[in-house]
């Protein structure tokens, strides 16, 4: 059996939840196992779980519990350890979020389990499943095995299977309602409410055009190279994470998952290798451009066109050429 | 307050992955290694809390012999001491296996604050801190973008995803797994370099032996998601071509 655990957030389903039910599809293929499940937890999950009957599974699970209404990993632990273990599966199957990268390896510990994270695909090694996952900042992919008694546990990239790739059942799939018993004084953290810094100044996603720079750029000193490019072209200077970090740029330029998402006619990477972090907020743009000294660099993976070259002698000679007009 | 800081060594970011024989792992022998990113800024976190709380800061690193480079970098930076888990096999390791290696000989010390990196650079499985959390059996917390701590207890700064935040309390002791860019990084002095030479590193073998959780079958460069469109020539010959096809061909200009 396959356990598939969808996140949600007041009442609202991560859409990434359903591109896990898509992955715990294609590993029910690849694995030749017979059941999938989808199990949802919080204060109140019904409609929840009456959404996530839509798709072809053998049954939904709700997990209700006062404790699960405001996330902690502790109290998340202390559940879904209970349901892995009443429902004994081959695999449970979450999202790559922030909230299972904080608690998935805690579960996996707690249970002495192996648990795979960041997968970006599925493959079949002599008839059992392997992950394929980045490697080195995205240099390379490794497909990995995990190893020892099972359940293993497996966490999917953002954006690696497609939630309309989901299969769909002909009929809603059985809800039923599983207890889980959480000792309320062994949640050690105590959360505050999730807020926003400062209303952002500039609204990047509004932009038609982009110039990121990265860390290619070597020091703050360059930065007015960048400026003039994107002065030249007529877009918004933006970056990635390490500018932001070092104070180079403020945050609100910073491209990723953990700054804005754009989709900007142009983007102009320069100096970027192309973490995946820094791709989930770009690659939705209509034509990407990078310039990088490495030709290899991860970023050429997602480019329309690439220069492979030194960002300080391509940076300004596209500036002159389109002054030249 | 006494403070550890996982640290662990990767490979530099100018490196070009080469791969061994059987394609399952890469050529240790053409790597030059830095610290992980991350774990310089738990490191700097360490060390301002120290400045705040007194006490003291422990580098905690499992790793085969060529870990001690990034263990007397943190030293010079400013740790007092370091705990080594030495074994060969732990080159590979996952954070499965490394933070097995390091449970026992850190529960030891009863450190009241464990930072580590919230993610490796070169392994990426964003993992060794929660699983060193429950081994230890203490309460934690990641991705991290500030520390407050206090007597028994600390208040942090999450990060959570598209520029969200949230703050929690847990008790001490804790483990917490810091984000990059939590603070500006101060880099060892002259003076630092030469009081690390004295400066203690305790070496203990893993108390068993070395076992990841998860095995390679197959290393590869990544796949192509584009056909890209790569423009050769001089820079400013490179530069016309490009500007010629962004305005012909994307129409984006
Ligand atoms: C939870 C989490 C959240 C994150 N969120 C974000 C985020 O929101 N946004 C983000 O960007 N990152 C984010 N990161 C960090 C991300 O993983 C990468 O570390 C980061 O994107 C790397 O930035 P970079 O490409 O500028 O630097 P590097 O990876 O160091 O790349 C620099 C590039 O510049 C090239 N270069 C160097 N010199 C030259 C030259 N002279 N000419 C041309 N090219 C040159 C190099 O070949 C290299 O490819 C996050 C990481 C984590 C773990
Ligand atoms: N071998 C190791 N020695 C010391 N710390 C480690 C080791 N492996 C991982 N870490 C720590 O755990 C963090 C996350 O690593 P990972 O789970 O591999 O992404 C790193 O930033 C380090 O702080």
């Amino acid at each position: 059996m396959i356990l598939v655990v969808a996140e949600q957030r007041e009442g609202k389903l991560n859409r990434a939840s359903w591109e896990a039910v898509a992955a715990g599809q294609q590993l029910l293929r690849e694995a030749d196992i017979a059941v999938l499940k989808i199990v949802v937890l919080g204060r109140a999950v019904s409609a929840l779980a009456n959404e996530l009957a839509a798709a072809s599974s053998a049954g939904v699970i709700a997990v209700e519990n006062q404790s699960l209404g405001t996330y902690t990993p502790d109290a998340f632990v202390q559940a879904l350890r209970q349901i892995v273990t009443t429902e004994s599966p081959q695999f449970v199957v979450f999202p790559h979020t922030y909230q299972t990268r904080d608690f998935v390896p805690a579960l996996a510990a707690a249970m002495d389990r192996a648990v795979v994270t960041d997968a970006i695909a599925i493959r079949n090694v002599n008839g059992a499943p392997a992950f394929a996952r980045p490697m080195f900042q995205g240099k390379l992919t490794a497909d990995v095995v995990p190893e020892g008694p099972t359940p293993h546990l497996v966490t999917f990239q953002i954006g690696a299977f497609r939630a309309d790739a989901v299969a769909r059942g002909a009929s809603p799939a059985p809800i039923t309602a599983a207890e889980a018993t959480i000792d309320a004084s062994a949640v050690r953290q105590k959360p505050e409410e999730p807020f926003q810094e400062v209303r952002q100044a500039v609204d990047l996603s509004q932009a038609e055009r982009i110039v990121a720079v990265g860390r290619g750029i070597k020091s703050q000193d360059n930065l007015p190279l960048a400026e003039a490019l994107a002065k030249a072209l007529g877009a918004e200077l933006a970056a990635s994470r390490p500018i932001c970090d070092n104070g180079w740029l403020p945050m609100e330029r910073q491209i990723g998952s953990s700054g804005q998402t754009v989709a900007p006619k142009l983007y102009v990477a320069l100096g970027i290798s192309g973490a995946i972090q820094h791709l989930v907020g770009m690659k939705g743009a209509r034509t990407i451009v990078a310039i990088n000294k490495d030709a290899e660099a991860p970023i050429f993976e997602v480019a329309d066109y690439g220069i492979q070259g030194d960002l300080f002698e391509i940076a300004p000679a596209i500036a002159a050429e389109l002054q030249k007009g | 307050m006494k403070i550890a800081v996982c640290i662990k060594q990767v490979p530099t970011r100018e490196w070009q992955p080469r791969l061994t024989e059987d394609k399952k792992w890469i050529r240790e022998q053409d790597i030059s290694y830095e610290m992980n990113e991350p774990d310089a800024y738990a490191l700097e976190e360490a060390l301002r809390l120290r400045e705040k709380h007194s006490g003291e800061v422990v580098v905690c690193s499992a790793g085969p012999a060529r870990v001690q480079q990034v263990i007397r970098e943190a030293l010079a930076r400013g740790a007092d001491r370091a705990l080594h888990v030495e074994d060969a096999a732990l080159g590979g390791a996952d954070a499965f296996a490394a933070a097995a290696a390091l449970a026992d000989p850190m529960a030891e010390e009863r450190f009241d604050l464990v930072l580590t990196g919230l993610q490796s650079d070169d392994q990426g499985h964003a993992q060794f801190g929660p699983i060193l959390a429950t081994r230890l059996g203490i309460p934690h917390s990641t991705i991290i973008m500030e520390v407050i701590a206090d007597a028994g207890s600390v208040r942090v700064k999450r990060e959570l995803e598209g520029g969200w935040f949230q703050y929690l309390s847990m008790p001490l002791p804790a483990l917490l797994t810091i984000q990059s860019g939590i603070n500006q990084l101060r880099y060892a002095t002259l003076k630092g370099i030469m009081a690390a030479k004295k400066k203690e590193i305790k070496k203990v073998a893993p108390a068993s032996a070395v076992a990841s959780r998860q095995r390679i079958v197959a290393l590869y460069p990544p796949e192509k998601a584009k056909q890209t469109v790569m423009i050769p020539g001089s820079a400013a010959e490179a530069a016309k071509e490009l500007v010629r096809r962004l305005r012909e061909e994307a129409r984006v200009l």
